[in-house]
């Protein structure tokens, strides 16, 4: 397998695992914390600010989801979800810049 | 961190060897190691086995210039702890902390090659934006950078885009200039696995 399929494979592979893997949430919770879209209200401030201002995630962002009766299991589940499904979308956009560069359409 | 189980999760062969670490390397387990223990099958090992894919495997890229792209990444996303540990691992790797930090401090004017310089002027924009064009990559390319060294930083980017997220969220403790450098060549001799 050349090198970079070996690096789009490992991504993918942690993609999947994030999304189908076992674990507490459901996975459809798991698919809106990645997606960053259709999040409740107890979740939206720390699943958004995860997402798109990390830097400004409050300890009274995670005491609203508690409050509201997620785990911190689910809750470590729907964040790491959130910055994986973030960065996907990165890594997805800079890959179709590049295949649209070159020609190519084999990148994206 | 900010959640419990983040730092009192850990079943009693993990805990024996966070105290084994501690002991040799006479600092704290950094809670970006911590995270990746905790209930690794879920996100921890497949998380390691990219990083260490973007950051050490096979790339026209150094280990020093994608440590860069780690520690430039990593400060746009405003991720203090991952901008001290790729600032420290950068500098070592390079043998030269000072040209890291004046790429840190000003791109534009830093002594580093226009391919590079243009790189990271990319992961920039995407990291900020959340996008880029086709005209962003061109300019990449017109800099001599190929098509694959492309695709292997915006690995290195995907990697820190989340990893700095982690670290924001989660709330990772800052560790001494000490700790970071000590951290910074576990990296550069075990990489990320």
């Amino acid at each position: 397998m050349p090198d970079e399929d070996k690096k789009r494979a490992a991504h993918r592979a942690l993609v999947d695992g994030v999304l189908n893997g076992e674990g507490r949430a459901s996975a459809e919770q798991r698919a809106r914390a990645f997606g960053n879209a259709d999040i409740s209200p107890a979740l939206d401030a720390l699943i958004g600010k995860v997402a798109t201002r990390p830097a400004e995630v409050t300890d009274a962002d995670f005491a609203a989801a508690k409050a509201s009766g997620f785990s911190e299991d689910q809750l470590f589940e729907l964040v790491i979800c959130a910055a994986v499904g973030q960065s996907a979308r990165l890594y997805e956009a800079g890959l179709a810049a590049l295949a649209e560069a070159t020609g190519s359409g084999e990148a994206g | 961190m900010r959640l419990d189980v983040l730092n009192r999760g850990y079943g009693p062969g993990t805990k024996v060897l966070f105290a084994l670490i501690r002991v040799f390397s006479g600092h704290p387990v950094p809670d970006a190691a911590k995270l990746v223990f905790y209930r690794p099958g879920f996100y921890g090992a497949r998380a390691k086995k990219f990083t260490h894919e973007a950051m050490r495997g096979p790339s026209a890229w150094s280990v020093a210039d994608r440590e860069l792209m780690a520690a430039f990444v990593s400060k746009v996303n405003e991720s203090a702890f991952c901008v001290g540990a790729h600032t420290a691992t950068a500098g070592q790797a390079y043998q030269d902390a000072a040209k890291v930090q004046a790429v840190l401090a000003d791109l534009e004017s830093a002594p580093v090659e226009d391919g590079l310089r243009a790189t990271l002027r990319m992961l920039g924009t995407l990291t900020r934006e959340g996008t880029v064009g086709a005209g962003d990559m061109r300019e990449v390319l017109s800099a001599g950078v190929s098509p694959q060294q492309v695709q292997d930083a915006l690995a290195v980017c995907a990697a820190f885009n989340t990893t700095d997220r982690l670290a924001n969220a989660f709330g990772f403790e800052l560790l001494s200039p000490e700790a970071f450098e000590a951290g910074a060549k576990y990296l550069l001799k075990r990489g990320y696995r």
